[in-house]
């Protein structure tokens, strides 16, 4: 009964949310599909427009149309988004398989690393980081992911302590498969589905950092089409001008939510099918 | 209660080799800390003394002087030495900008940021407690709507739940004040923008606690008892889901230092937020460090001590390693 429930409450929700991602893939990719403007067009006689007629959603105080610079800051906020998060996928899983096939000293190390690295907020790491490595999309990039390695490395070593004790790592192993060979055939390919689980939640959580770091004046800088600096840009105008503070900041929320319900669904799926 | 004689001398050891291992992680997660900044201090791009003389042109001489005070020509691990003795002194350095030490510098903005911390996390536990009693086992398009608004909650990101209170309530409708020193109206808006997310995420949780709490036996037994409902909520399933909310407000004051960042950025205050911010920017990495290390010292006492409250608060704990 309970899987019957919520699938038939989800399902509106979820499609709307793939529709979504859909679309901003879609505006990442090929944003001259969506619009026909540049994001750097200005248009003097008509700063901070109100929404509606030529400018769906507005424009800002240099007359730049607001949807098209959404549109076009698709790319870099999802670029990043997945860009840190691979980072953190791949780099965590490494040091997850060193944790736990590397013996106990390996383990101890990768894993009180972590713990420390997990005892300061994210965003505070994230700023020491650029102060060392100076702002800019690398930066940005590593800033964004250090936080998440510790986090796949204690995933991925929890799922291959329990997956090297199974039956089928046993008879591999008793069929004379070398180490790397069932790590890469075996182990991986099972320990994968709530890795990408995971993946796909945490690439909302980097769109919103980012943004963030946007905000801040890190990571894109004012001019450039960037939601978060977007909203840093227009800072002075949000008094006179409701538009320039809502969309940059719903669009940044709509994508989030959509991949945070795309995520959840998926881990009910991979939960589903584990139990 | 005929074991507890028996019993009590190995509890008492198990609680005492817990509060060690703790006390070791601790000294670990901190020692990391301090190592993580003073390396942070070396890697960044240009050298110390240049960041301390800044734009101003200085004689040859000055330099050498300025190198030969900061103990910059001493070999590293000297300096690694005396940075770690003056940490454990409370001397976390002096600030290369404010022309403060930086113990002075992070005191003096303090204050603020606690008070809207600790603004932020009251204004979520009380809203969240609230929702969870109102919400937990009700009728199926609440819970849905609850969720949802949940879920929008903990997506949407703090600086812009900060943007929109100041454009519509302050800006708009001219409810609160826009600036920082209006006394406490000011700092209602702000207190609210850091309780949204903590709120959408102790809602989750408590109302999750609540549910389990609700199908227990007790339960059933209170309410033949002749309990009301929300009594039966209030004086027993509430208590049984607040020990994970426990853990997860003691996680979250650690992380609340990044909420105080864009927070105040958001609605020009000052505090931690900002100091630290500045000094990114300025490159004054002492300061940074010194918050960095503030926020583990936090993330260190609350952890421990959470640690340790909840064997007290839980006896089913007592025995766990």
């Amino acid at each position: 009964m309970p899987s019957a429930t919520v699938r038939a409450r989800i399902r509106p929700g979820l499609w709307a949310s793939v529709l979504f991602i859909a679309l901003i893939v879609l505006a990442a990719l090929f944003p001259g599909l969506l619009t026909s403007g540049s994001p750097a067009d200005t248009n003097i006689v008509a700063t901070l427009s109100p929404p509606g007629g030529e400018h769906l959603l507005g424009t800002d105080a240099n007359g730049r149309d607001i949807l098209t610079r959404i549109i076009y800051g698709a790319r870099p906020s999802l670029l990043t988004g997945l860009g840190a998060t691979a980072l953190g996928v791949v780099s965590g899983t490494l040091l997850g398989l060193l944790a736990s096939l590397g013996g106990r000293v390996a383990d101890e190390i990768v894993m009180r690393l972590g713990d420390m690295v997990l005892s300061l907020p994210s965003l505070l790491l994230a700023l020491l980081i650029l102060s060392v490595i100076g702002p800019g999309a690398v930066g940005t990039l590593y800033a964004i992911a250090i936080y998440t390695i510790p986090v796949y490395a204690r995933l991925v070593r929890v799922q291959t302590m329990v997956i090297r004790r199974s039956l089928y790592v046993e008879a591999a192993r008793s069929l004379g498969l070398s180490g790397p060979r069932i790590v890469a055939r075996h182990i991986l390919p099972n320990a994968f589905a709530p890795i990408l689980v995971l993946a796909t939640i945490e690439v909302g959580t980097a769109i919103v950092a980012v943004s963030s770091l946007s905000f801040l004046g890190f990571a894109a800088q004012p001019p450039a089409p960037e939601w978060g600096a977007m909203l840093a840009g227009g800072k002075d105008y949000f008094g006179i001008a409701w538009w320039v503070a809502v969309f940059p900041g719903l669009a940044i929320t709509l994508t989030v939510l959509s991949i945070t319900v795309t995520g959840r669904w998926l881990q009910r799926r991979v939960e589903g099918r584990a139990a | 209660m005929k074991h507890a004689g028996k019993r009590w001398p190995s509890r008492r050891r198990h609680l005492l080799s817990a509060a060690l291992i703790r006390l070791g992680t601790s000294l670990l997660v901190l020692w990391g800390a301090v190592t993580v900044s003073f390396s942070a201090l070396l890697l960044t791009p240009g050298s110390v003394e240049d960041a301390l003389i800044g734009t101003s042109n200085v004689s040859p001489l000055v330099r050498q002087q300025i190198v030969a005070d900061y103990g910059l020509d001493r070999p590293l691990i000297a300096q690694y030495g005396s940075y770690i003795g003056n940490v454990l002194t409370g001397d976390l350095g002096h600030s290369y900008k404010l022309h403060q030490s930086v113990t002075s510098a992070v005191g003096t903005q303090l204050g603020d940021s606690v008070e809207l911390a600790l603004g932020g996390m009251a204004l979520a536990l009380v809203a969240s407690v609230a929702l969870a009693l109102f919400t937990a086992h009700r009728a199926r398009w609440l819970r849905g709507l609850s969720s949802g608004v949940e879920l929008i909650g903990i997506s949407i990101p703090t600086f812009w739940v900060g943007i929109l209170l100041l454009t519509f309530f302050s800006f708009q409708l001219g409810w609160f004040p826009s600036t920082a020193d209006s006394g406490p109206a000011s700092l209602v808006l702000p207190s609210v923008a850091v309780a949204v997310p903590l709120t959408a995420l102790l809602t989750q949780v408590m109302r999750e606690g609540l549910e389990l709490a609700l199908d227990e036996p007790f339960v059933l037994t209170a309410r033949a008892r002749g309990m009301s409902d929300f009594g039966v909520r209030l004086r027993h399933a509430l208590r049984h889901a607040l020990l994970p909310v426990a853990t997860l407000t003691g996680l979250m004051l650690g992380s609340l230092i990044g909420a105080m960042v864009v927070i105040e950025q958001v609605f020009n205050r000052q505090g931690i937020g900002r100091l630290v911010l500045t000094a990114v920017k300025e490159k004054d990495l002492p300061v940074v460090m010194g918050v960095v290390l503030l926020s583990a010292l936090i993330y260190v006492v609350v952890s421990t001590v959470l640690d340790l409250l909840y064997r007290v608060i839980d006896p089913r704990l007592r025995g766990a390693q």
